[in-house]
């Protein structure tokens, strides 16, 4: 009996000692984010007197933005203030501008799987290339995939002038280098028997790269390309705000000229295409990995 | 084998032989719609090989002016920027990361079973999630005026409904046993959530601010290019002034501080996860 409650005591001696060490650390780790938190405020002026006085104007500006629709004059021609149509009176334009928007994208991460699928041989382990071609694959890739894409646009605007030229580029550029360590790294996870194969029956670097790795891998490259597409849609819908073209470009005029109900109307219109080419793009890309498999 | 057995064969299964004349008609169709569609974008795009040609010519003289990359004569001034940022990032989605997680619980099917509610707050999310960090900057920007609060604003807002959805998908995976047992010991509904189900949730939705943390010191370096504060507001002026070293030297400090965050998170992650 003795013996039975003396480990009771001590179980419940280490209990209440786990606790206490369990609530320090709690307490501890508490505080230093109070620390980081406070710091944080006060380097990016959060302060609470500038915070109350700008929640009234968010409050305000998104009433500003929002559309005076009438339910009797709902589909009433351009003309009648209250209607869709006074609401999107620019319709075409900004479709035309969304259409190229979705073109800029299309093509920047064709250019950019184009770029990621030629460096992503070298930069894959197992294929053997030499170890400088390894390095230098592998730290380009990782330059370009750390440098935004709105600061490669900054510098290709100056480069290429502004227009939608400069975005493309900027775009491809991330994306070759964030897709190509995607690849590498799918390349890397593939079965080396049909390579050892090529290789044995005589088949140079270059072969075994296109008849051993390349089909085994190239499921997984299509889905990342193709979900790499969605994501650069949504990055050149943006890369307008520095004059590399796209309907980012006329979203920046709107928003700073403040010409209020228009900011809402093209916003919505890049919420509903994005949505739209995100579901098309999904069922594409299984039918696509499915035809490819 | 005779060729006419050949043949039947060759008539039975036609794509054992090589690719059918319809296969290879559709192959050569769908490389012309291709080569069209390429040719057509570029031309619209106004690319022509003089105008690649000139722009990589002007790219090679901007890299040869960056090189050395130096500093210019405001030290300060960058530091403070690259404090600003990670200040925004941290700020931003902590901000986020607590109000998102009532409205996770709220999103959740095993805590709300209100299903209309949770559908149409579900959309909501989506049409959130649409919209670019930087479209909120902007629009910040103009509602409370230059300055990094706007750029915290832009990052809380943001992240609220993707965060919202990851930690209600946590909510909806989380074991049902230790919340049943909860309930069946007599503990209301919030008891519930606090010792039922947040103990389970709450090193997954740890783990995924941290994520949030690490890219959003990536988007947080560019949100000064609207004006939202942070790095990003010098290096759009310096490039403005065409000061091409001091570009280059900033984003180097760019690259190196995103590097240290990110090692910092991913320590702190596999901390607090893996010591539970």
């Amino acid at each position: 009996m003795n013996a039975v409650s003396a480990g009771v005591g001590r179980q419940d001696a280490a209990f209440r000692e786990l606790r206490r060490q369990r609530r320090t650390t709690t307490v501890i780790g508490l505080t230093i984010l109070a620390a980081c938190l406070l710091l944080a405020a006060r380097i990016s002026e959060f302060y609470p007197s500038s915070l109350a006085a700008g929640v009234p104007r968010i409050g305000e500006y998104f009433a500003r933005i929002t559309p005076s629709l009438e339910w009797a004059k709902l589909f009433a021609g351009v003309d009648t203030e209250g209607s869709l149509a006074f609401w999107f009176y620019r319709l075409d334009a900004w479709a035309l501008l969304l259409f190229e928007t979705a073109q800029m994208a299309a093509l920047a991460t064709l250019l950019g799987a184009v770029v990621a699928l030629l460096l992503a041989f070298p930069a894959a382990k197992n294929t053997g290339a030499p170890a400088w071609a390894y390095q230098l694959s592998r730290r380009f890739l990782e330059a370009t995939r750390t440098v935004p894409e709105i600061v490669f646009a900054l510098i290709f605007v100056w480069a290429f002038g502004v227009g939608a030229l400069a975005g493309i580029l900027a775009i491809a550029l991330h994306s070759a280098g964030a897709l190509g360590k995607l690849f590498a790294d799918a390349m890397e996870n593939v079965e080396m028997r049909p390579w050892d194969g090529v290789r044995a029956s005589g088949g140079s670097w270059f072969e075994a790269c296109r008849f051993a790795l390349l089909p085994a891998a190239l499921p997984d490259l299509l889905s990342y390309a193709m979900l790499r597409f969605e994501i650069n849609l949504r990055s050149a819908s943006v890369i307008g705000f520095v004059g590399a073209g796209g309907i980012g470009e006329e979203l920046y005029k709107v928003i700073s000229f403040n010409y209020y109900e228009e900011i809402s109307a093209i916003i919505l219109l890049v919420i509903l295409s994005v949505m739209v080419i995100d579901l098309a793009s999904e069922r594409l890309r299984r039918r696509a990995i499915e035809a490819v498999a | 084998m005779t060729p006419v057995e050949i043949a039947s064969w060759q008539a039975r299964m036609p794509r054992a032989f090589g690719p059918t004349p319809r296969g290879r008609a559709l192959r050569v169709l769908g490389g012309v719609a291709f080569l069209t569609w390429l040719i057509g974008t570029l031309w619209w795009f106004d690319v022509s090989p003089q105008r690649m040609w000139n722009g990589l010519n002007g790219l090679l003289v901007i890299t040869r002016l960056m090189i050395p990359p130096s500093p210019g004569e405001q030290w300060v001034e960058i530091l403070h920027g690259l404090a600003e940022s990670v200040a925004m990032a941290f700020l931003g989605t902590f901000i986020a990361a607590l109000i998102a997680v009532p409205l996770g619980f709220m999103g959740a099917n095993n805590v709300v079973t209100n299903t209309l509610f949770r559908f149409s707050l579900r959309r909501v999310f989506d049409g959130f999630r649409g919209v670019d960090q930087l479209i909120w900057a902007l629009a910040y920007v103009r509602a409370v005026g230059l300055g990094p609060l706007a750029g915290v604003l832009a990052i809380a807002t943001a992240d609220i409904a993707v965060l919202a959805k990851l930690y209600a998908e946590a909510i909806e995976n989380a074991e049902k046993k230790q919340a049943e047992g909860i309930a069946a010991a007599g503990g209301s509904p919030t008891l519930v959530m606090r010792f039922g189900i947040l103990p389970q949730v709450a090193p997954v939705m740890l783990g995924h601010a941290l994520y949030f943390f690490e890219s959003n010191t990536r988007s947080a370096t560019i949100l000064g290019v609207v004006g939202a504060g942070g790095i990003g507001l010098q290096i759009a002026e310096r490039i403005r002034v065409r000061h091409w070293d001091e570009v280059a030297f900033i984003i180097i400090l760019m690259v190196l501080m995103v590097a240290a965050i990110d090692w910092l998170s991913g320590k702190l992650r596999r901390r607090l996860i893996g010591a539970r």
